[in-house]
């Protein structure tokens, strides 16, 4: 938690996209005022802005400068985030399966030896954490959670792998995450699940949204391979606990 | 319905338009036309919207022929010589092949890109209002992934208007533009050095990323920061100090610090500098950039304004140019014997 709150800085990315960025670090508090301004500017339009991507840390607001310039832009950001925001709708809870270890997750038995844990250890660490949607990036639907339990915090690797595989369950630092579609990688992979965060031509595409919170179940490798088949046909998969 | 049969395409080919906007929060990128300019020009040759889809022609030769009927097409982007059944065409203007000619293109001179436009527009099914083509999210219609030979294009019969050209304004070969930032204070001196170097785009760059090779760009705090969006032109300096300039298919977010973006006005620009060439940057004031950005959209929004019908003699003296810049010896009095100079013109791809 950061000690103090302090306005947002504006930082230019380019002349079509400001950068609102609440914390250089990546820390709760700052991650709720970025979500908190992402729901205000979807109730506050402004003429000319188009797109509002929310990161741990910022909120990167794309617009169009024939519209509105930098300057009357950025003003009005600073003043949006010093008003109270719209409560979030409601907190979806989402329980998400997945089939930790061996094949699956080929990183399960170095992480265990690295933090001096059996893996069964790590797995019933990483069932109980309490997880919360703090972004999606990168490639479509790769949702990076807080809440990852301290005793679970390691460095990314060194080398970083170029592919790792669809629905990938992994850790990164204070970082926990799950992948959607494959892609290079340097965290730990401990497991995969069969949901599709991002599932085109299904209702909806995208299965979670920033602000989602997120826990996770074992389930051994023939439930998985049940479920992938069923999330390969547009079953959600993912159980939907609270709303 | 007439088909555009792609013949023969080489990589870094595919449909774009002008990108599928809106969903970057999911991690989507926008994808689109990598000079959105030309595109818009070859649009605006045929009568469709400015970002309508059209065919991404990459630097190496392509060929496209006319099936089930005649289909008018309009080229622009990077300059390359062109022939319909041994015919000169050239850039910046429209053609109509008839049922089964073809339209051969050869390797791109000085550029990386060029743009055909098919009349009517390219039949898909639009995902998040786009036919553009993202491999890596299986995104793209009618083929989501780079066009290969034998792939068929649905589109409308050729009208029979009249052939058009469009008159661009001269490109400039200035610097390319940059507004620093967002992360320009993890950089010291290297800033000036960035600045003051002659760059050049390795081969190794796709639509995803240009990665340049020059001198070293240092951090002052190391090369991970925590992961943030990112643009069309943001410049990351990952850990050798070797820039990567994000281009249309870019991840929507980052954890390299970023030193400058590349401005509106010169992405597309910057998008068509060919592999191995020297170029450098040029910070400017947001002011300026975004001067510089309505005046890069208005012009798009008036290209239709630079289209007029071809006569005859524009469009001899528009081949004629097209093969002397290619080196060939031609001859201005007697048309009847130009040649389309052969692919030999594989060394003009610099």
């Amino acid at each position: 938690m950061a000690a103090t709150l302090s306005p947002p800085r504006l930082l230019p990315s380019g002349d079509s996209a400001i950068t609102v960025e609440f914390s250089r670090n990546i820390d709760d508090v700052a991650n709720q005022r970025v979500l908190a301004l992402d729901r205000t500017l979807a109730r506050e339009t402004i003429a000319g802005v188009t797109e509002a991507v929310p990161t741990y840390r910022s909120l990167l607001v794309h617009y169009d400068p024939v519209q509105i310039d930098f300057g009357t832009l950025g003003e009005k950001l600073l003043t949006l985030a010093q008003m109270p925001a719209p409560p979030a709708a409601t907190t979806r809870r989402w329980r998400i399966p997945v089939v930790y270890g061996g094949e699956h997750g080929i990183d399960l038995e170095d992480v265990a030896k690295a933090l001096n844990m059996t893996p069964d250890d790590i797995v019933a660490r990483h069932v109980a954490g309490d997880y919360r949607v703090a972004m999606i990036g990168f490639t479509p639907g790769w949702s990076y959670l807080s809440g990852l339990p301290d005793s679970l915090r390691m460095p990314r690797r060194l080398n970083p792998r170029l592919l790792t595989p669809a629905g990938t369950i992994s850790i990164g630092g204070v970082q926990a995450g799950v992948q959607c579609l494959a892609a290079p990688s340097g965290w730990h992979l401990l497991g995969r699940t069969a949901v599709r965060t991002y599932q085109l031509r299904r209702d909806p595409t995208f299965l979670l949204e920033p602000g989602d919170a997120v826990t996770f179940t074992a389930v051994d490798a023939k439930t998985f391979a049940e479920q992938d088949q069923a999330a390969e046909r547009g079953e959600i998969v993912a159980e939907l606990i609270a709303s | 319905m007439s088909k555009l049969v792609i013949s023969a395409i080489g990589p870094a080919s595919s449909v774009q338009d002008g990108g599928r906007h809106g969903a970057q929060r999911y991690g989507l990128t926008p994808s689109g036309a990598m000079d959105r300019l030309a595109l818009a020009a070859a649009n605006s040759l045929v009568g469709n919207a400015a970002f309508a889809a059209a065919i991404e022609i990459g630097p190496f030769r392509a060929a496209f022929t006319a099936r089930e009927g005649a289909v008018r097409v309009a080229l622009a982007g990077s300059p390359r010589n062109a022939d319909i059944s041994g015919r000169a065409v050239a850039s910046d203007t429209s053609m109509t092949l008839a049922d089964g000619e073809t339209l051969t293109l050869g390797f791109a001179r000085g550029g990386s890109f060029s743009y055909l436009a098919i009349e009517g527009g390219i039949a898909g099914e639009p995902m998040f209002g786009s036919l553009a083509v993202n491999a890596r999210a299986g995104l793209g219609s009618p083929y989501p992934r780079p066009l290969q030979a034998g792939d068929e294009l649905q589109t409308a019969a050729a009208s029979g208007a009249t052939e058009r050209r469009i008159d661009l304004p001269p490109l400039s070969d200035g610097p390319i533009r940059v507004v620093m930032g967002p992360q320009d204070n993890e950089f010291g001196d290297a800033k000036e050095l960035f600045l003051d170097s002659e760059w050049k785009i390795s081969a190794t760059s796709d639509r995803m990323g240009y990665r340049l090779e020059g001198p070293v760009i240092k951090h002052l705090h190391g090369h991970n920061i925590v992961t943030d969006g990112t643009v069309n032109g943001s410049i990351q300096v990952p850990g050798n100090g070797q820039p990567i300039v994000l281009m249309l298919d870019r991840g929507t977010s980052g954890g390299y610090p970023k030193i400058a973006t590349v401005i509106t006005a010169d992405l597309g620009r910057f998008a068509q500098l060919p592999a191995g060439r020297g170029f450098r940057f040029k910070a400017v004031g947001m002011t300026e950039a975004q001067a510089e950005a309505r005046k890069f959209w208005e012009m798009l929004r008036t290209l239709p304004d630079r289209v007029r019908p071809i006569e005859n003699f524009d469009l001899n003296i528009e081949a004629l140019q097209d093969a002397n810049v290619a080196g060939a010896a031609v001859s201005a009095v007697d048309a009847g014997t130009w040649q389309i100079p052969s692919p030999a013109d594989a060394q003009a791809h610099d």
